[in-house]
């Protein structure tokens, strides 16, 4: 996997809550046997009009001020829903690596982590400043210094970001968490030997 | 010192915790479908790694398949998918029912069928609703495509510990309110956050009283609260459903599994982290008015206002929902009719559900412009249903008695609102555009469903004839 490495971006607003994976990616994407492609479908029955490929003006992420925005700030329970990796996939591939909202559903919150995403929990007061300060000046950039947990803006907003330590080194170092899990494969076997002998009807 | 069921199945499948790092934690069993797995198979393909534990995985084809004309797939994308599944399943040597196997239908419904879980496993699948397994007293929960190849190479997840949850639910419940209409008065309780981080328990005597269906209806919609998942305490129901089923145990396993499994509910006194009591006797049957699982309201109530919360947030997504959903606040559900009733899905495709349904239509005809479609959640639930002649009383009622799938809960095989129309469904979702972009869905029970198909638009089943 990619690391993720600090940066400053253009921090896009979309100020909706308990925003669900049906509409990170509407399953009518989610039929393809590839994990590439899915950025131009992001956010589909919000972002584009009746016709399916005219941008609906009305919707946030279409603003020419958050081209190229590489954080997004949204409200609440974000991400809930569906399992669907897909959704992440979606987020990463349209260019975002960091989502900010007061709350994760727990299943796209460690989704988030397989891809290089990171998710970054802010208390009430702390989201409400941050999007007043996009609302302010549109197109502002954040920056997300990951390895000294912080994150600041242009307005003077410095916010620690909480993440589990194991979770900031492997985005740090891109580790792969199969091999990463693979390395207590006799742990893995001695299990296995145990459970057959207390539970061997599960193994026949 | 005491511990919850919960805490007893983790310590139980904990296989390392290291000092730096995540807890590893054993999986007994991994479900599959075609749409959460193609890309976890391309990664252990470029890795070459193995499937550690073949016997650990049941998979099925549930998400595309047609429902009515099930020897041809119009979707190219959607048979390249359900190709790729049957390819993956055969180069792997795994048990998978295709779409025209005897035992195929939705994984969360087949499953059970077959007595692959049991109490005290660890269950996943790349898909939300495994919770439903919870219901055997096993923790199973949804994880995303990268777990899936995790688990099909290490047979474990990195997991975190959560928190516990104790739902306790009271009392007898009234004639017609049933498991679904118990989960979501919980979930008009809690919210779609509110079991964020935690592991539900649910007891009480209305639990233990629902039969094996009710509680699987229940802990399907765990997730639909926002939990990792919902648990209930296995018990003689809960044996007499296992036993004789082709992978329970057998012989004098049976014997000792079933000692084990007693020995894993919950000790007196464990302590939880959170406790929510509700009374049976509260619970009327229930309707989502609005766009999230946790807008709901009894069937009898007027639909809210924004002003009705006291939450900015709720108050505004309330606003969003009534536009969304075309209804008005202070409007009764009575009097919302609506274009097409879907009976199905993982929540509500067993047979008892279909028994319900059939209770409530038997001789009377589906309401003008009305489209109701029956779905049973698998073959065998099919052939259950048509030995018992429901086929017969939905056909006669004039709904349309389809092959199982998911079909449209989640609307991927074509099965699908269109836009401004209106459902009354069963199943768990009722998210903007779940069902078909523009569709506006409305969560009830099978029972409700029903009426609503007679009488073209809800009605209170606790006075309908
Ligand atoms: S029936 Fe619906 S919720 Fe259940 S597995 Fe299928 S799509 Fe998912």
């Amino acid at each position: 996997m990619e690391a993720y490495t600090k940066h400053t971006s253009i921090a896009a607003l979309m100020d909706r809550s308990n925003v669900d994976t049906d509409q990170i990616i509407p399953k009518q994407f989610l039929k393809k046997v590839e994990r590439t492609g899915f950025g131009i479908h992001l956010f589909h029955d919000w972002r584009f009009l009746a016709d399916n490929v005219t941008p609906n003006p009305a919707f946030e992420l279409n603003k020419p001020a958050f081209k190229g925005a590489k954080i997004l700030v949204a409200g609440e329970n974000f991400g809930c829903g569906s399992s669907r990796e897909h959704a992440p996939w979606a987020i990463a591939d349209y260019g975002f690596n960091t989502v900010i909202s007061t709350s994760f559903a727990d299943i796209f919150y460690s989704n988030c982590f397989k891809n290089c995403i990171l998710p970054i929990k802010v208390n009430k007061t702390e989201l409400a400043s941050l999007m007043a300060e996009i609302s302010a000046d549109e197109g502002v950039e954040f920056t997300v210094d990951l390895k000294a947990e912080k994150l600041t803006t242009p307005g003077g907003i410095t916010i620690d970001i909480e993440v589990d330590p194991f979770r900031k080194e492997s985005l740090l170092d891109g580790l792969d968490d199969i091999a990463w899990t693979l390395k207590h494969v006799d742990k893995i076997t001695a299990f296995e030997e145990r459970q057959k002998q207390a539970l061997p009807w599960l193994w026949n | 010192m005491t511990k919850t069921m919960y805490e007893k199945i983790w310590d139980a499948n904990l296989v390392h915790e290291p000092e730096s790092g995540s807890p590893i934690l054993y999986v007994d069993r991994h479900l599959m479908h075609e749409v959460t797995s193609p890309q976890a198979f391309e990664g252990l393909k470029i890795q070459n790694r193995p499937v550690r534990n073949k016997h650990s995985i049941l998979a099925t084809m549930d998400h595309c398949v047609p429902t009515k004309n099930r020897s041809q797939i119009v979707d190219p994308i959607a048979e390249k998918q359900i190709n790729t599944m049957a390819d993956n399943c055969k180069e792997h040597d795994l048990n998978l029912y295709d779409m025209n196997s005897v035992n195929n239908g939705v994984i969360h419904i087949v499953v059970p069928e077959h007595g692959f879980v049991h109490p005290g496993m660890v269950v996943c699948c790349g898909d939300s609703h495994t919770a439903t397994h919870g219901a055997f007293g096993a923790l199973a929960f949804g994880i995303g495509t990268s777990e899936v190849e995790h688990v099909m190479a290490t047979q474990t997840l990195q997991q975190k510990k959560s928190k516990t949850l104790l739902v306790k639910v009271e009392g007898k419940l009234s004639k017609f309110a049933t498991a679904k209409d118990i989960a979501l008065a919980i979930i008009g309780v809690t919210g779609t956050a509110g079991g964020t981080g935690y592991v539900i328990e649910f007891a009480g005597d209305t639990i233990v009283d629902l039969s094996m269906e009710g509680r699987m209806t229940l802990c399907n919609m765990a997730i639909e609260a926002g939990a990792r998942a919902g648990l209930v305490a296995p018990d003689q129901k809960t044996f007499d459903y296992l036993e004789g089923k082709e992978f329970a145990p057998k012989g004098k396993d049976w014997d000792v599994a079933v000692a084990h499994w007693k020995s894993l509910v919950s000790d007196q006194g464990a302590e939880f982290d959170k406790t929510i009591t509700l009374k049976a006797e509260d619970i009327a049957p229930q309707v989502t008015w609005g766009t999230s699982p946790e807008q709901v309201i009894a069937v009898n109530a007027a639909i809210p206002a924004p002003t009705d919360f006291t939450d900015e947030v709720k108050a505004q997504a309330c606003e969003g929902a009534l536009k969304y959903m075309d209804v008005k606040a202070g409007q009764k559900m009575s009097d919302v009719n609506i274009d097409i009733v879907f009976l199905g899905s993982c929540t509500n495709g067993r047979i008892e559900d279909f028994r319900a349904a059939a209770a409530m239509i038997e001789g009377k005809t589906v309401a003008p412009g009305v489209q109701a479609i029956a779905v049973p959640g698998s073959y065998p639930v099919k052939e259950q249903a048509e030995s018992e002649g429901l086929d017969k009383i939905f056909i006669a009622a004039g709904w349309e008695w389809r092959e199982p799938g998911c079909s449209m809960c989640l609307a991927m095989n074509g099965d699908e609102l269109t836009d401004g129309q209106r459902s009354a469904s069963t199943s768990n979702r009722n998210f903007e555009g779940r069902q078909g972009k523009g569709g506006r869905t409305h969560l009830v029970s099978p029972a409700m469903a029903a009426a609503a198909s007679i009488a073209g638009h809800f009605v209170d089943i606790r006075d309908w004839a």
